[in-house]
């Protein structure tokens, strides 16, 4: 039982080795964080100012700056990750990734212990953005389990789409290539998702394909989460399923590509 | 951890090879090392070294043949190969954007060094290589200090077998010799193997009690370097039987332009 118990400790400290590694880089400069923030003050400030006037989007009883915060935060956690890839392209090109590549550690653990550091990458800047959107005067659940359960689904959401990216990076390995696709992949998860607009004013086919977005179910959870006045669409059980289990099966694929990004 | 069987090599392999698409980068390669010795793999740019040593730390699958280091298979059993080596590869394998002790420490939980030993272990390291600024980032560090917090970094899971791809090079030679004395002292007090590949002779024939010479992927020479000096009756110096055996640069087995840029990449850094 203790053995087991060590056994189970020391694959822990193996998969969040990583994202340790990720974080602690973050402390020792964390200019980066304060760079990311414009882009999604600029959707809320300006885009969001701007359709709230015009309030052509039925949003449930909800102002459009409310609506449209929790979908912000679903989109800078997934442009964010996207590209996320590149870091591992880098430490292939610098020679970091060899060490991690010659260690015990089982090839999952690692690349989920990569997929977590993503995800501190965005949760870091997740909590910028709910302050921000709580200094516009979005009405805030302020409660402790849901906004728990609001950074655990950040982080979720997160560490999926940087798995997703660094199947990609595996697959095309150079840099170039990753910014192509990751670019190419970034606005149709985007604009096909229930970020900006409910799935009710999409036609047929956008719904159907936003119904297979995981961006969908996450900003589906972080609005039912977030806001003082809504409830998930989807349900949060569902929301939660899809992502977890869409991270386990891209974890799996990515365990085995990861090796050959040397190759 | 010792190896699963009672031989008293540290590497062994048997007809290894590893193809390229048609390019032969390593030909029917047989060799043992014994444990506890400092054994050199020497040869031309694009003989075939890194390819051997990247099979044989199972980062890169074997065409045909096998090996096995420590007593272990690289294919069949590759982490208890990982579990019992130490890499430092040509590259730079420390995170330049972390702190000396932070690389040592994401590397203990990585090699499942248990909490308890963690500290202990990393201090050992760090003192062993003679790391005095372990809370300094790794990108104000000089070369030769980069090169021995990488052995550092390896050194914390206590291999039994050091793999090291041109350990010295761009290193100046205090630097050099600063290393070649941690090197002697890690096989005597560690009771360590070590596998390197250099192109410096004088490093071979300083270090090494058995070299091995490739050449375009084929072991053309293998004993004490006195033994090769010696051979057929003839005295030479090792850099003189060197360029008998890699003869004429041939421009089509020389380096690959990746390889180019990551031994320049390694010398600036270095330099």
């Amino acid at each position: 039982m203790a053995k087991r118990l060590a056994e189970l400790l020391a694959t822990w400290d193996q998969t969040v080795a990583l994202a340790e590694a990720e974080l602690r880089k973050l402390r020792h400069d964390p200019i980066e964080l304060f760079t990311r923030i414009v882009q999604p003050l600029l959707w809320l400030l300006i885009f969001g100012k701007v359709m709230d006037r015009i309030r052509a989007i039925p949003t449930g009883g909800l102002p459009y700056l409310d609506f449209l915060a929790p979908g912000i935060l679903a989109q800078s956690a997934l442009f964010l990750s996207i590209f996320y890839g590149i870091s591992t392209i880098w430490e292939r090109d610098s020679g970091v990734l060899t060490r991690y590549l010659v260690s015990p550690a089982p090839r999952w653990t690692l690349v989920l212990g990569k997929a977590l550091g993503g995800g501190v990458r965005s949760l870091s800047q997740a909590i910028v953005i709910f302050g921000l959107a709580a200094a516009l005067g979005v009405q805030i659940r302020w409660r402790v389990e849901t906004v728990l359960a609001m950074l655990l689904f950040t982080l979720l959401g997160s560490a999926l789409f940087s798995t997703l990216s660094l199947i990609v990076a595996c697959l095309v390995k150079t840099r170039e290539r990753l910014i192509g696709i990751g670019q190419l992949l970034t606005m149709p998860l985007f604009f096909a998702s229930n970020a900006i607009y409910p799935l009710q004013l999409m036609p047929a086919w956008l719904c159907l394909l936003a119904r297979f977005n995981p961006l969908t179910y996450l900003v589906d959870a972080l609005r039912a989460l977030m806001l003082a006045r809504s409830q998930s669409s989807l349900g949060l059980g569902t929301d939660f399923a899809v992502l977890a289990l869409t991270l386990v099966l891209l974890i799996a694929l990515a365990a085995r590509l990861y090796p050959r990004i040397l190759l | 951890m010792a190896g699963n069987d009672s031989s008293s090599f540290a590497v062994e392999t048997d007809q290894l090879s590893r193809r390229f698409g048609g390019f032969c980068a390593v030909d029917r390669l047989t060799l043992q090392v014994r444990l506890g010795a400092i054994f050199g793999l020497l040869g031309p740019n694009g003989s075939g070294k890194t390819t051997t040593m990247r099979m044989l730390t199972t980062l890169l699958p074997p065409s045909s043949g096998s090996a096995r280091v420590d007593g272990h298979d690289v294919v069949g059993d590759p982490t208890a190969v990982r579990a019992d080596i130490g890499y430092v590869p040509q590259m730079l394998s420390a995170d330049p954007d972390l702190t000396g002790y932070e690389n040592l420490w994401i590397g203990a939980k990585l090699y499942r060094i248990p909490r308890s030993e963690r500290r202990e272990r990393i201090e050992e390291a760090l003192d062993f290589m003679g790391i005095d600024q372990p809370g300094e980032l790794v990108r104000r560090y000089s070369g030769g200090m980069i090169r021995r917090l990488e052995i550092a970094q390896s050194l914390v899971s206590r291999p039994r077998v050091l793999f090291l791809d041109e350990p010295t090079v761009g290193l100046d030679p205090a630097a050099r010799r600063t290393l070649w004395r941690h090197l002697r002292e890690l096989r005597k007090q560690w009771k360590m193997t070590i596998f390197l590949t250099t192109h410096y002779m004088e490093e071979a024939a300083e270090l090494c009690g058995t070299v091995g010479f490739l050449r375009a992927g084929r072991l053309m020479h293998l004993g004490s370097p006195e033994q090769l000096c010696h051979a057929g009756g003839r005295q030479r110096s090792l850099e003189e039987l060197f360029l008998e055996i890699a003869g004429e640069p041939n421009p089509s087995d020389g380096n690959s332009y990746a390889e180019v840029v990551r031994s320049r990449k390694a010398i600036r850094r270095h330099g």
